[in-house]
């Protein structure tokens, strides 16, 4: 046979066999389809056979296309093969469109003020911090005088209170709502001896008319540590602590003086905004740079010493903070009065 | 309080920015809130009121015509207090000034004002952001002159201080300007007060008796004779203005310039108007009254502190002079009182009265009586200067306890134990000086140190630490993490099993909310049965009558809650709360008892391309409460319910260890009309965590041998009668002993039974851990239990 009718035959086998793999559905169909063409003793093999009774040239050139039809027929075999593979994991069912929603799950959210409350006293406890809780109805003489807060203390004008319909044997009243978390330094160091180390997160209240920024009903997380040798450097570096857990590794943090009267010396905490990154000034500082998050101080030596510790023995110190400030600053909350009005919408957020 | 900085830089050099200076002042404890730049008005001038006419029509208005050198002006004016002759600030059109209504800066535009065209104004002191007056104009001293910009008259930059109250020391220019010498290292410069005497010693004119020297520790008074009251000269009514004060006449004005100036208030009779020349300072005596300033009638009564004469009051000490003794310009001779009143007492009466005055909210935080001498040496020394008149010799000084307090000593162990700082005993001692403080003693380790006269809140030793490390500045004081050992803990069962009740609350689909505990007496009379009485604890002042009582209960939170959301979104709702109701005790604390609620209504999913959803009901309710007692590994009993609340025969009451520890139902139409639910049902589960909590095993859990052998499943279907409960059956099928658990798969009620019966489906694992079991043995206990079924509660098999 010559060359030329040789390539022809070539050409056309390759044709017929692409168009018979496209048919060849089943396992068993592929491999006819394999032995008939590909094998050994195949369509493809017995033309290639022919090729030492070819003059040099048309053998050489035979062979090339030979070669390639060959490659390629093994190749699409191959190819047909893995599809047919894939194809019958789908153990007969119809392929899905995975862009469809999935079946439903419920999950509920925690409220945002148990998240944050949540978060704050696990970095306190990571620092053997350990909680408690006390009762959100006070007497007077655990929210303010024993904090070194007498009656009439114009120091008092920094906690308007609610106060229970109460009065005591001296007709006055007695009984209110917890202004603080404060009330629990007190009840703590009534109740036990140091060191202590406690963190107290719990329910406030105030007479406060409400706006964006204030709420009558608020939470607190108030520390106390109490020990021979805590220092001022100790309220510093805890505190330091706190902030870069909270609020990242390279936050900076500033502390000014500030006044409470149950501590001595009494400081505000500040830390560098996260909102512009170069304390340039932004709505969250107020263009400051910095945002006050909490109050702290040394614990005041009158304190301890109406407590029965020895302030010459025993110093401490104590901070406060509002959870729903940190939580305000960090997921950008604009506005406190969300936090219970209960909205799903806005609490499903978190 | 407003302080000018021109003011401060009379008794300190600044050669800062202010921005540096409030910044410093800030960090060592005066806060200053902001910095205002008074100002910036542009077209407003120094006038006078030349002529004043009628509007034509209007009653209330008036026609004002103004000189402002280059021109005379006419506009519209409604200020009730403007005359003519007065020197007024003038803004003409293209002005900046503040609307007092809408709070922002405005540029001013001709206006028409009922008929007639007014191009400009006269402002008060709002309009100017001088100060919160805004019910007249602002009136200017007499020498202002006219046609030039008020930026160079009243321009100024304002420090707005938010103190503390330990401080009012710094509730005066010159505290201010000690705190800012102390931190920028320079001298203070004192104000003159030297003044001339005649030789005529007050002793002749003028008897002073403090009747109860608790009340009022120090009084000291002078006496001029020959005033001329006039107005202010300029330096003092600009002051005044700028931080905020009403100019009013020379002597009342240097009484106030010196209360801004020391923080001692004081006080300035007209002395013809003392009867005998007697000054008595007594309380007040039952059913007393007294005419204040202000013109108000007060009703006072003892422990009130009045200034008397020998007839009547004068005044009521520290907060507020008397009508009776006012300076007029007819006064002549006057009586200036500088005295120390006790801060309890004027803080009391000035609360009871509702009077809350400069004086007052001075006096209420503490003032040194030394104070009282200085501040009373400068106003006679400023009144002689300013209205004339020749002063007694000799002042009157009562002080009839004069308790100098001991000096406090400082050592430097005590800064190294509070601050954690080494310092030389050198260093605290230039700190202290710098503030003004006297060393009386110092040795290499200890310092004996007084206050100064104006530095009422130091009086212990970590008080002058204070003041050493606020002066170091606190960002510059050791930064170390506590190095003692972490004290022993005691876990806190009830807390640690409430915050995992919590979160098995969310894994179950549970939304969290926390509403209010003060809640309206309606609200709890909403959700409380009508059986049961209601003893709500009330607050004393609410803000409200929301927020009036202390909740008794969680329902009424928890159904506003629900109502709330279902007006917003109306879909499934499934809502939980955990929170504490509030129970009166008689004179103790109201017991807090922490409660969780949850409510579930609507569609237990939306709807989807998956499924179309049906609504939840007590079962949804009821399954959340097995799969959290599952977890806490409790087994309480779930027994039929009246409780009014709920809808009948759709309820249980929960008991555990023979207590009620909580509810689970459908709640009663009636309830849900209340609180404008309009969906049900609305199931409602309320569980007593204390009470669960206390009962709960405390001890650690052991875990159950997995059997060996296989078990096998066994369906038994049995009818019975409706009465009998399904936990009945269950408990007796798992009484014999090769049953591992019984669940019940099939509910059946309909025609093919008998009325009055139902049928019950059990699937029934039989496992022992004694050998696998064989089928014989399994059938026998089937037959066993069937029988008891039968005997116990009439049970029958089902084909």
């Amino acid at each position: 046979m010559a060359g030329n009718d040789l390539i022809e035959e070539i050409k056309a086998l390759e044709q017929n066999a692409l168009i018979a793999l496209d048919e060849a559905q089943s396992k068993e169909s592929l491999e006819e389809w394999r032995i008939s063409y590909i094998g050994r003793k195949g369509a493809l093999t017995s033309i290639l056979r022919q090729l030492p009774s070819l003059t040099p040239e048309d053998r050489r050139l035979l062979g090339s296309i030979g070669n390639k039809v060959k490659t390629n027929l093994e190749q699409s075999f191959a190819n047909a093969e893995q599809s047919l593979t894939k194809s019958a994991n789908t153990n007969g069912n119809p392929s899905v469109d995975v862009t469809m929603p999935g079946r439903q799950i419920s999950i509920g959210k925690l409220h945002p003020t148990t998240q944050i409350l949540r978060e704050i006293c696990d970095a306190f406890v990571g620092m053997g911090f350990q909680v408690v809780e006390g009762p959100e109805v006070e007497w007077d003489h655990y929210n303010f005088e024993k904090l070194n807060i007498p009656k009439d203390h114009p120091a008092r004008d920094m906690w308007d209170t609610l106060w229970i319909d109460y009065e005591n044997d001296n007709r006055e009243k007695s009984m209110l709502m917890r202004t603080h978390t404060s009330p629990m330094q007190v009840r703590i160091m009534e109740n036990s001896q140091p060191p202590l180390r406690v963190l107290v997160p719990g329910k406030c209240y105030r007479y406060e008319a409400t706006d964006a920024t204030h709420e009558s009903q608020f939470y607190q997380v108030e520390g106390l540590v109490v020990d021979q040798g805590i220092t001022f450097a100790n309220l510093k570096g805890t505190l330091y602590e706190f902030a870069r857990l909270l609020f990242g590794t390279d936050r900076k943090v500033r502390f000014r003086v500030d006044y409470f009267p149950f501590v001595e010396p009494g400081a505000e905490m500040a830390i560098d905004c996260f909102s512009c990154s170069n304390g340039e000034g932004c709505r969250v500082c107020k263009g400051t740079g910095w945002i006050e998050i909490l109050g702290a101080g040394m614990v005041n030596p009158k304190v301890l010493e109406g407590l029965g510790y020895d302030p010459s023995i025993y110093t401490g110190f104590a901070f406060g903070m509002g959870p729903e400030r940190i939580a305000m600053l960090k997921y950008g909350i604009d506005d406190i009065r969300l936090f219970y009005s209960n909205d799903v919408r806005f609490l499903s957020q978190f | 309080m407003r302080t000018p900085l021109s003011w401060l830089k009379q008794y300190v050099d600044i050669d800062v920015d202010p921005e540096s200076i409030a910044h410093e002042l800030t960090m060592a404890g005066t806060e200053v809130g902001t910095i205002e730049q008074t100002g910036g008005w542009g077209k407003v001038f120094v006038g006078e009121v030349k002529e004043i006419n009628i509007h034509p029509n209007a009653d209330r208005l008036r026609l004002v015509s103004v000189d402002i050198g280059s021109d005379i002006l006419t506009v519209v004016c409604g200020a009730p207090n403007v005359a003519e002759g007065q020197k007024i600030a003038f803004a003409k059109v293209g002005a900046i000034l503040n609307n007092p209504h809408s709070g922002g800066q405005e540029t001013l535009k001709t206006a028409k004002i009922r008929g007639v065209e007014s191009s400009g104004m006269v402002c008060s002191e709002e309009e100017l952001g001088l100060g919160n007056d805004s019910s007249g104009i602002l009136v200017l001293p007499d020498d202002a002159p006219i046609g030039i910009p008020l930026e160079n008259y009243l321009g100024d930059t304002i420090f707005d201080l938010e103190l503390t109250p330990n401080r009012p020391d710094c509730m005066s220019v010159i505290g201010v300007a000690r705190e800012i010498a102390a931190i920028t290292g320079k001298k203070i410069k004192d104000p003159d007060t030297n003044y001339t005497t005649e030789n005529d010693p007050i002793e002749a004119h003028l008897e002073v008796n403090i009747e109860d020297p608790s009340l009022c520790s120090r009084y000291t008074a002078s006496l001029i004779r020959d005033v001329v009251v006039g107005p202010s000269p300029t330096w003092i009514t600009e002051r005044l203005i700028k931080a905020g004060q009403r100019p009013i006449n020379n002597v009342v004005d240097i009484t106030n310039y010196v209360m801004l100036e020391y923080g001692q208030p004081l006080h300035a009779f007209d002395f013809r108007t003392i009867n005998s020349g007697k000054i008595i300072v007594r309380q007040a005596t039952e059913q007393e009254t007294f005419t204040t300033l202000d013109g108000t009638e007060r009703k006072l009564s003892p422990p009130m502190l009045v200034i008397a004469d020998s007839n009547r009051a004068v005044a009521l000490a520290g907060i507020m002079g008397g009508l009776n003794t006012e300076m007029t310009s007819e006064t002549t001779t006057v009586l200036v009182e500088a005295a120390t009143f006790n801060a309890v007492n004027t803080r009391k009466t000035s609360q009871s009265l509702r009077i809350r005055s400069e004086s007052s909210s001075r006096f209420e935080k503490g003032l040194k009586p030394e104070l009282a001498l200085v501040a009373l040496k400068r106003a006679t020394y400023l009144i002689q200067k300013i209205a004339g008149g020749k002063v007694c010799s000799n002042i009157i000084d009562k002080y009839p306890v004069n308790e100098e307090g001991a000096p406090i000593s400082l050592t430097l162990h005590r800064i190294k134990q509070v601050l954690g700082l080494d310092m030389k005993i050198g260093k605290a001692r230039s700190i202290l000086e710098s503030l003004g403080f006297s060393i009386n003693k110092s040795s290499t380790h200890e310092l004996l140190v007084k206050p100064p006269y104006w530095r009422s809140d130091i009086d212990q030793t970590d008080d002058l630490i204070e003041e050493i490390a606020r002066m170091v500045g606190y960002d510059n004081l050791p930064i170390s993490s506590i190095s003692t050992p972490i004290p022993n803990q005691t876990p806190d069962h009830n807390r640690n099993m409430r915050e995992k009740i919590r979160d098995l609350m969310v894994s179950s689909g549970m939304q969290e909310v926390i509403s209010y505990s003060l809640v309206s007496l309606k609200d709890l009379e909403k959700s409380t049965p009508s059986t049961e009485s209601l003893n709500p604890i009330r607050l004393a002042n609410p803000m409200s009558e929301h927020q009036e009582y202390l909740r008794t209960n969680m329902l009424s939170s928890i159904l506003n809650a629900l109502s709330y959301n279902l007006n917003q979104i109306r879909k499934g709702m499934k809502i939980f709360e955990i929170g504490r109701i509030y129970l009166q005790r008689k004179d103790q604390l109201p017991t807090e008892r922490e409660i969780l609620v949850g409510a579930l209504t609507g569609q237990r999913w939306s709807d989807d391309w998956l499924n179309n959803s049906t609504n939840m009901d007590i079962f949804d309710a009821k399954g959340i409460l097995e799969g959290l007692f599952g977890e806490l590994r409790v087994d309480p009993i779930f027994e039929p319910s009246n409780n009014p609340l709920f809808a009948a025969g759709n309820a249980a009451d929960i008991h555990y260890q023979g207590q009620h520890i909580g509810s689970v139902g459908s709640l009663h139409d009636d309830i849900l009309r209340v609180f404008d639910i309009d969906i049900k049902p609305v199931s409602i589960f309320e569980l007593d965590l204390d009470k669960l909590c206390k009962l709960s095993n405390k001890s650690m859990y052991k875990y159950e041998p997995i059997s060996r052998y296989p078990g096998s499943y066994k369906d038994l279907a049995l009818i019975l009668d409706n009465a009998t409960s399904s936990s009945t059956v269950k408990r007796l099928i798992e009484r014999h002993k090769l049953v591992h658990t019984a669940t019940l798969f099939d509910l059946y009620e309909g025609n093919e039974l008998e009325a009055g019966t139902r049928s019950l489906a059990y699937r029934i694992l039989f496992q022992s851990d004694k050998g696998t079991l064989t089928g014989e043995e399994i059938n026998k206990a089937l037959n066993d239990i069937l029988s008891t079924l039968n005997h116990q509660i009439g049970a029958i098999l089902r084909n």
